[in-house]
């Protein structure tokens, strides 16, 4: 059982002097400055660093390009203005973000709401049991469809979803259809990551369950997704944030009238549509309130990650560093 | 054992080195855009309407002078004209006149295209009066049966805020942006022809160039007269149809050198046969000497008339 957990060969003794670290705890060693190691500690530190500031710099140049926006129009007109005109002079138009906020709720909303409960569904059925040659061309079809580029989504949507939709309740390109294309693309996001999670409790907590003389569905809904909770609600939250910042299929299929919807078949507009729509035509002041919904859009999803991972309980503080001397 | 150790110390300080040469990399970049036209770069960017045509031009252009290379991006009018004010790109593509505030740019007409109404292939209409469109995009017609045609609820495609084809339309019919009453807004031309053709009771507007071409590939949509006159390519080029607008290149300072053989060469009969086969309609007498603010220039080129 011990010879498990060595990083070496099993039944070869780690050497007293290796450089290596032992165990959680990293023990380095006096001569650990100028070591190969150490300079690859260096140069990956480096890159991850660089990698956080480049997120870092996003967020200031968005910051600094939403600046005039934020400064002339001002957050609290942005919210209480009722119309989306911002081509005119600051003073004539009107900026609010409503319309886009609105639609982009109402779309991620009715996405998740499709998605959530048939991709979890589907990971509780593969997790429990299914026979081989079924859960393998399942697996490989769910995650072909994770791969399909969105912009295929969004024209399969604008030619057969729409028209299908029109047909049925006019003007078809609708709240309905953009929420019901956005399911799609999020369902294997949800169903994978539900998946890995279920994957990940313990069997001896199912065979537990088993030897207690539980049935399927005790022990999926009494075992497996208690334990599999934080890496469930993950899930959901990563396919929210995937709903939130998606831009092609949704602006093809949902209409992108900047209005708040008030019915499921109205056209609605997102964020992240408004600025692909406009933002190559924008004067000054426009693209400076398509920046400010950009920031709202940032913020959103920062907020979603933050609460993934507070969900998973702050793993990822309690790792061992590697910079801890003792 | 030592000498095992010193290989792995090795082989990790290759790993680290070339992990730095990559942060190296990426964090050099390549300075993006402002074409250096002595070396034999050229930038162009803007108008998406234009761009097509600008990268066919520029194809033809680089074949005949070895050594260049002419970089089409696009981003619409507004980019075009920042970028060629700001100094990002040699030239800028408009597909729009220059507004008043843009009057220290130069404008270099290359083509007109002429913007039409297109409904559905199955739609009755044939065309409608100035009144029923106003009507249509305004919200107080709002069945096809109020403008002769089945018992049907009217689609309104629109364009979004800030294009020029939306700009055009809005000023020919005397409208503003925020009496539309659309149902569907889009972005290009073809997303436009698009939602048009799978929507029976739609009805939006777009280049001509575009509809005409996709018309005839057998899209089922159909192109509504205006005021009397067929929307056809060749009555954009008679200069008798009533909406239509110049595509022009923008220019910050008098282009020279490689950046003026440019200007010149898509402003000559050289390139006319591309821009018909792109379905833009070629100026019949390209202007040799542009005007400042090339407004006089402009209006003779599209001598059309759209009143307003």
């Amino acid at each position: 059982m011990p010879a498990a957990n060595l990083p070496a060969s099993p039944g070869k003794p780690e050497p007293p002097d290796s450089p290596y670290p032992v165990g959680a705890g990293c023990v380095c060693p006096q001569k650990a400055r100028f070591s190969a190691d150490m300079i690859l500690l260096w140069c990956v530190s480096l890159c991850g660093v660089v990698s956080a500031g480049v997120v870092g710099l996003v967020l200031l140049f968005v910051l600094r390009e939403a600046w005039p926006a934020l400064a002339e129009i001002g957050l609290p007109r942005m919210l209480r203005d009722t119309e989306w005109y911002p081509a005119g002079e600051v003073a004539e138009g009107s900026f609010s973000l409503w319309p886009a906020l609105a639609g982009t709720t109402a779309v991620t909303v009715l996405a998740i709401g499709l998605a959530a409960p048939c991709g979890l569904a589907w990971a509780a059925v593969q997790h429990s049991g299914l026979p081989k040659p079924l859960a393998v061309p399942q697996r490989r079809l769910m995650e072909l469809l994770a791969g399909i580029p969105s912009v295929v989504y969004g024209f399969w949507g604008l030619t057969v979803l729409v028209p299908l939709v029109n047909a049925w309740h006019p003007p078809g390109a609708s709240l309905f259809a953009g929420g019901l294309v956005l399911a799609i693309m999020i369902l294997p996001t949800v169903a994978l990551l539900a998946e890995s999670a279920l994957a990940g409790v313990s069997p001896e907590w199912i065979r537990g369950a088993a030897a207690l003389g539980m049935d399927r569905w005790t022990t999926l809904w009494k075992v497996s997704f208690p334990a599999a909770r934080s890496g469930v609600i993950s899930a959901v939250l990563l396919a929210v944030a995937r709903a939130l910042g998606e831009t092609m299929a949704v602006l093809m299929v949902s209409g992108n009238v900047a209005r708040v919807p008030r019915s499921l078949f109205d056209p609605v507009r997102t964020l992240t549509a408004q600025i692909a729509l406009e933002m190559g035509y924008a004067g000054e002041m426009h693209r400076s309130a398509l920046f400010a919904g950009g920031l709202v859009l940032l913020l959103a999803v920062t907020g979603l990650v933050l609460l993934c991972e507070w969900m998973d309980g702050g793993r990822m503080s309690a790792a061992p560093s590697f910079w801890r001397r003792n | 054992m030592s000498t095992s150790t010193r290989l792995t110390g090795s082989h990790r300080l290759a790993v680290s080195t070339g992990l730095l040469l990559c942060c190296a990399l990426c964090g050099c970049g390549n300075p993006e855009g402002g074409g250096d036209a002595e070396a034999g770069r050229i930038v162009v960017t803007g108008s998406s309407t234009i761009a097509p045509l600008m990268a066919e031009i520029a194809k033809r252009f680089e074949s005949r002078h070895p050594g260049v290379r002419v970089d089409v991006q696009t981003g619409g009018s507004s980019r075009g004209i920042a970028d060629a004010r700001s100094g990002l790109a040699d030239l800028g593509m408009a597909s729009r006149s220059l507004k008043d505030d843009e009057a220290e740019l130069l404008a270099f007409p290359i083509a007109t295209d002429g913007v039409c109404l297109i409904v559905h292939a199955d739609n009755p209409i044939e065309e409608l009066t100035r009144e029923q469109v106003i009507g249509i995009y305004t919200g107080t017609i709002s069945n096809w049966q109020a403008a002769g045609g089945s018992d049907a609820p009217i689609t309104v495609v629109n364009k979004a805020e800030g294009r020029s084809t939306l700009e055009l339309f809005l000023a020919h019919f005397g409208l503003e942006a925020r009496q539309i009453a659309a149902d569907v807004v889009i972005g290009d031309n073809e997303q436009g022809i698009k939602t048009v053709a799978g929507n029976p009771h739609a009805i939006g507007y777009v280049s001509i160039g575009t509809a005409e071409h996709d018309a005839a590939a057998g899209v089922p949509i159909r192109l509504l007269s205006l005021a009397g006159v067929k929307a056809r390519v060749s009555t954009v080029k008679s200069g008798e149809f009533p909406l239509s607008r110049t595509l022009n290149l923008v220019s910050s300072s008098p282009p020279r050198g490689l950046v003026k053989d440019l200007v010149d060469f898509a402003r000559s009969a050289e390139v006319h046969d591309l821009i018909e086969q792109l379905s833009f309609v070629p100026l019949v007498a390209p202007e040799r000497e542009p005007a400042r603010q090339a407004q006089p220039g402009l209006e003779s080129a599209s001598a059309t008339a759209a009143p307003y």
